[in-house]
């Protein structure tokens, strides 16, 4: 294919990409950068049902006319990267220059809003990429032995937890582990102990949250796994089998070094959805104990009566440098692969 | 947009029936476009508004949970997609910080002669919204356990942690007492309620500066944690429509509900008639020797927006002064406090008239406020928890949010 071929064939996507996700982004990096403008303030006294009270109400016209000027608010740079609710630079070197030993630090960064959303999104992401996938893999294995007539149903109900929305899964479970729920009145009856309340300590939540995480990103692992099964040489197997290696010893052996660059691309895709881990936070209602960047940005824009933009931006952006970093070692290694083979 | 088809048509209906309906709307022309949040008592004000619908008027109506976040932006627009936004004391802040509200002194002078004095909403001297209902968190108890234990029904803060303390030693319930304490709004709004209750100030006076982390400040925050040592662990997770499950399943003796609510506890839908019939319906309580009940009004209310012909405006104001008129109030008298004149007020209404009676304060209607209930419901879960002190989540909230303040030009 020459290349103005291959560039007319391209062009519409590139286009479309370009439009939808390139201008976007670029959007909201503009925004990031921006603040909304010093509004001129009057003192008025506000009268309701419940009498009168003197308040602060903004000057309207006069607020207008600053806008007229700048529509696009004001230029702040990186300011808000660096406030309180982002990176909090002035923060972190008081708490670094003032502290009392490594526990004491990791204490009062946690206190960040961003440091405690990264917190969990890590722990989230580290945790729930690799177990989801192994359990995938199992449920693979699993189906790619049973016997043919059993396999349809057992795939669609295994698929379930990937079907059933994410917001609508978390809030059954939720209901589910409420200590009149059927989970929770089991567990305070297995470990005879009344107060046992899966949403009440922190820790719980979190392993809450990762046993959810789990159960939902597994069946993604699972369908691509079982497609790879599907695929692995039946001579080699066979052949494996006379020499006299277990089922584990194929699996180990065979298998497994098969499926691996299958097994890249499933991270690459867990990895990128675990980090956007969002909706079990809000089926769960544990943003007292856990909060992830995805929730900060959600708490920004819809939180209250007022939408934050340029701070819902600046988490945005992060968000997106943090997907990238934590996607190097993944897309490096598949660079060296696509290297290797031309 | 089903919703409000549904809705329109349900106007379409009424209208057939009540000939007499049209005469008194008297709209001869314009279009009214209603937004509003979605709950029942919201639904019967503007179920009665549709009704104005005619030949020459159209009514079109959206009602949804989500009405905060489109509201700037549909009323920014010229013509504004809504001519009337239905509003309460917090959500009205936005609107009039972008001045998208429209003045009704005159719109009041021409077609409000029932309207109560107390319902026009000033700001200065324009009248910027009409307030139709008042809310409030209150007591709900139960009555047959207060008899059982021969204890009168308390009245503060302090009263109610000895009757838990009872409850508790007598064996009745392990965890007699229960709040909205979900992390984000709803603890942010136990903080204001107890605040006010503490006689505290949320800004210094005339400036956005926070004036939180002071005596009252702390006081507050402890009487809060100690509630929570009566109440189930999950505290942190309960919404109102939690406490209301957990009400009705007969596991909470005292709890701090919203008025709104109290059809869903007392009515005969509610799933437990015995509590529904035991249930006292008492003022919001004080604290620490305070005279004023320790909790906030709220109103709910209409604006017209500002970008939109006279026309549209003077339809929209005479079919809300429709959809509240005394008339509609008297035919629904357990749907909400109404503030609506000749109103005879049923008991389910008391416990939010009295807390009004009794003194207690608006919720802040300032540009400040949204900024400072978010910043209360992210950084007070942390203490609520027993990980850090009064004192660093009060200043956790201060610096939370001033960061939002900057951001939004309010300070610098």
């Amino acid at each position: 294919m020459t290349h103005k071929t291959f560039f007319a064939f391209i062009f519409p996507s590139l286009l479309a990409m370009i439009l939808f996700i390139a201008l976007p982004i670029g959007s909201i990096v503009v925004q990031s950068l921006h603040v909304e403008h010093p509004r001129v303030l009057v003192e008025v006294e506000n009268c309701g049902p419940f009498g009168c009270e003197r308040e602060t109400r903004v000057d309207t016209a006069a607020t207008q006319a600053l806008q007229e000027a700048q529509p696009m608010g004001q230029f702040n740079g990186l300011g808000t990267y660096f406030d309180r609710r982002h990176l909090a630079t002035e923060e972190v070197s008081r708490i670094f220059s003032d502290n009392e030993g490594v526990a004491d630090i990791a204490r009062q960064m946690y206190n960040l809003p961003f440091y405690k959303a990264l917190s969990f999104t890590l722990v989230y992401t580290f945790i729930v990429t690799p177990l989801g996938m192994a359990l995938g893999f199992s449920i693979a294995l699993a189906v790619n032995s049973i016997p043919r007539f059993l396999k349809g149903p057992i795939i669609f109900f295994s698929l379930l937890p990937m079907i059933v929305t994410p917001l609508v899964g978390s809030l059954i479970l939720f209901w589910m582990i409420n200590t009149q729920g059927v989970i929770g009145s089991n567990l305070q009856l297995l470990f005879d102990d009344p107060d046992l309340s899966l949403r009440a300590s922190p820790l719980l939540t979190w392993v809450t949250l990762i046993v959810y995480g789990v159960w939902s990103m597994a069946p993604f692992s699972f369908v691509v796994f079982y497609a790879g099964l599907q695929t692995v040489p039946s001579d080699t197997l066979e052949s494996a089998k006379i020499d006299g290696a277990s089922r584990w010893e194929r699996i180990r052996y065979v298998v497994i070094p098969h499926l691996i660059p299958l097994a890249t691309f499933v991270a690459l895709v867990q990895l990128m959805d675990n980090f956007r881990v969002f909706e079990p936070i809000v089926g769960f209602s544990a943003e007292a104990n856990a909060t992830s960047l995805s929730w900060n940005i959600f708490n920004d824009l819809r939180g209250q009566v007022d939408q934050q933009y340029s701070s819902a931006a600046a988490t945005s952006v992060l968000t997106v440098f943090g997907v990238v970093v934590l996607l190097m070692p993944v897309l490096v290694r598949l660079w060296r692969d696509f290297n290797r083979k031309a | 947009m089903k919703k409000a088809t549904i809705t329109t048509l349900v106007g379409a209906t009424l209208t057939l029936f009540a000939g007499s309906a049209i005469a008194e709307c008297n709209i001869s022309s314009g279009s009214v476009r209603i937004l509003g949040n979605d709950f029942d008592s919201i639904r019967t004000v503007t179920d009665q508004a549709s009704a104005c619908a005619s030949s020459g008027t159209t009514v079109r109506v959206n009602l949804t949970t989500e009405h905060k976040n489109i509201q700037v932006p549909a009323l920014t627009i010229t013509p504004a997609e809504y001519t009337v936004a239905l509003i309460a004391n917090n959500s009205i802040s936005p609107l009039l910080s972008a001045d998208l509200v429209r003045p009704l002194n005159d719109l009041v002078e021409k077609y409000g002669q029932d309207l109560l004095p107390n319902q026009l909403i000033r700001t200065g001297d324009d009248i910027v919204a009409i307030a139709f209902m008042g809310n409030a968190q209150h007591l709900f108890m139960r009555g047959d356990i207060l008899d059982d234990l021969g204890v009168e029904p308390p009245a503060t803060y302090e009263e109610i942690i000895d009757v838990a303390e009872m409850i508790r030693s007598e064996g009745i319930m392990e965890y007699p007492l229960a709040a909205t304490y979900e992390a984000g709004w709803y603890l942010a709004a136990e903080f204001v309620n107890m605040h006010l209750g503490m006689g505290g100030q949320f800004f210094e006076a005339g400036s956005a500066q926070p004036a939180l982390n002071n005596e009252a400040g702390v006081r507050t925050l402890e009487m809060m944690k100690t509630l929570t040592e009566y109440m189930s662990p999950e505290y942190l997770t309960v919404t109102a429509d939690e406490m209301k499950q957990m009400y009705l399943a007969g596991e909470v003796a005292i709890m701090n509900q919203w008025g709104s609510m109290v059809a869903g506890h007392l009515g005969e839908d509610s799933g437990n008639q015995q509590i529904s019939e035991a249930t006292i319906l008492a003022p919001a309580p004080t604290a620490h020797g305070n005279n004023t009940p320790a909790a906030a009004l709220w109103w709910d209310g209409f604006t017209i927006a500002k970008n939109i012909s006279d026309e549209d405006a003077e339809a929209s104001f005479q079919a809300m002064m429709y959809g509240i008129r005394p008339d509609m109030a008297q035919q629904n008298p357990n749907a909400a406090t109404w503030l609506i004149k000749d109103f005879d007020a049923p008991d389910t209404a008391q416990g939010v008239l009295q807390t009004a009676r009794l003194g207690a304060r608006g919720y802040p209607m300032s540009p400040f406020m949204g900024y400072m209930h978010a910043a209360l419901g992210t950084e007070l879960s942390d203490f609520m928890q027993g990980r850090e002190s009064a004192e660093q989540a009060l200043m956790d909230v201060e610096a939370s949010y001033l960061a939002s303040v900057r951001e939004a030009g309010l300070a610098n």
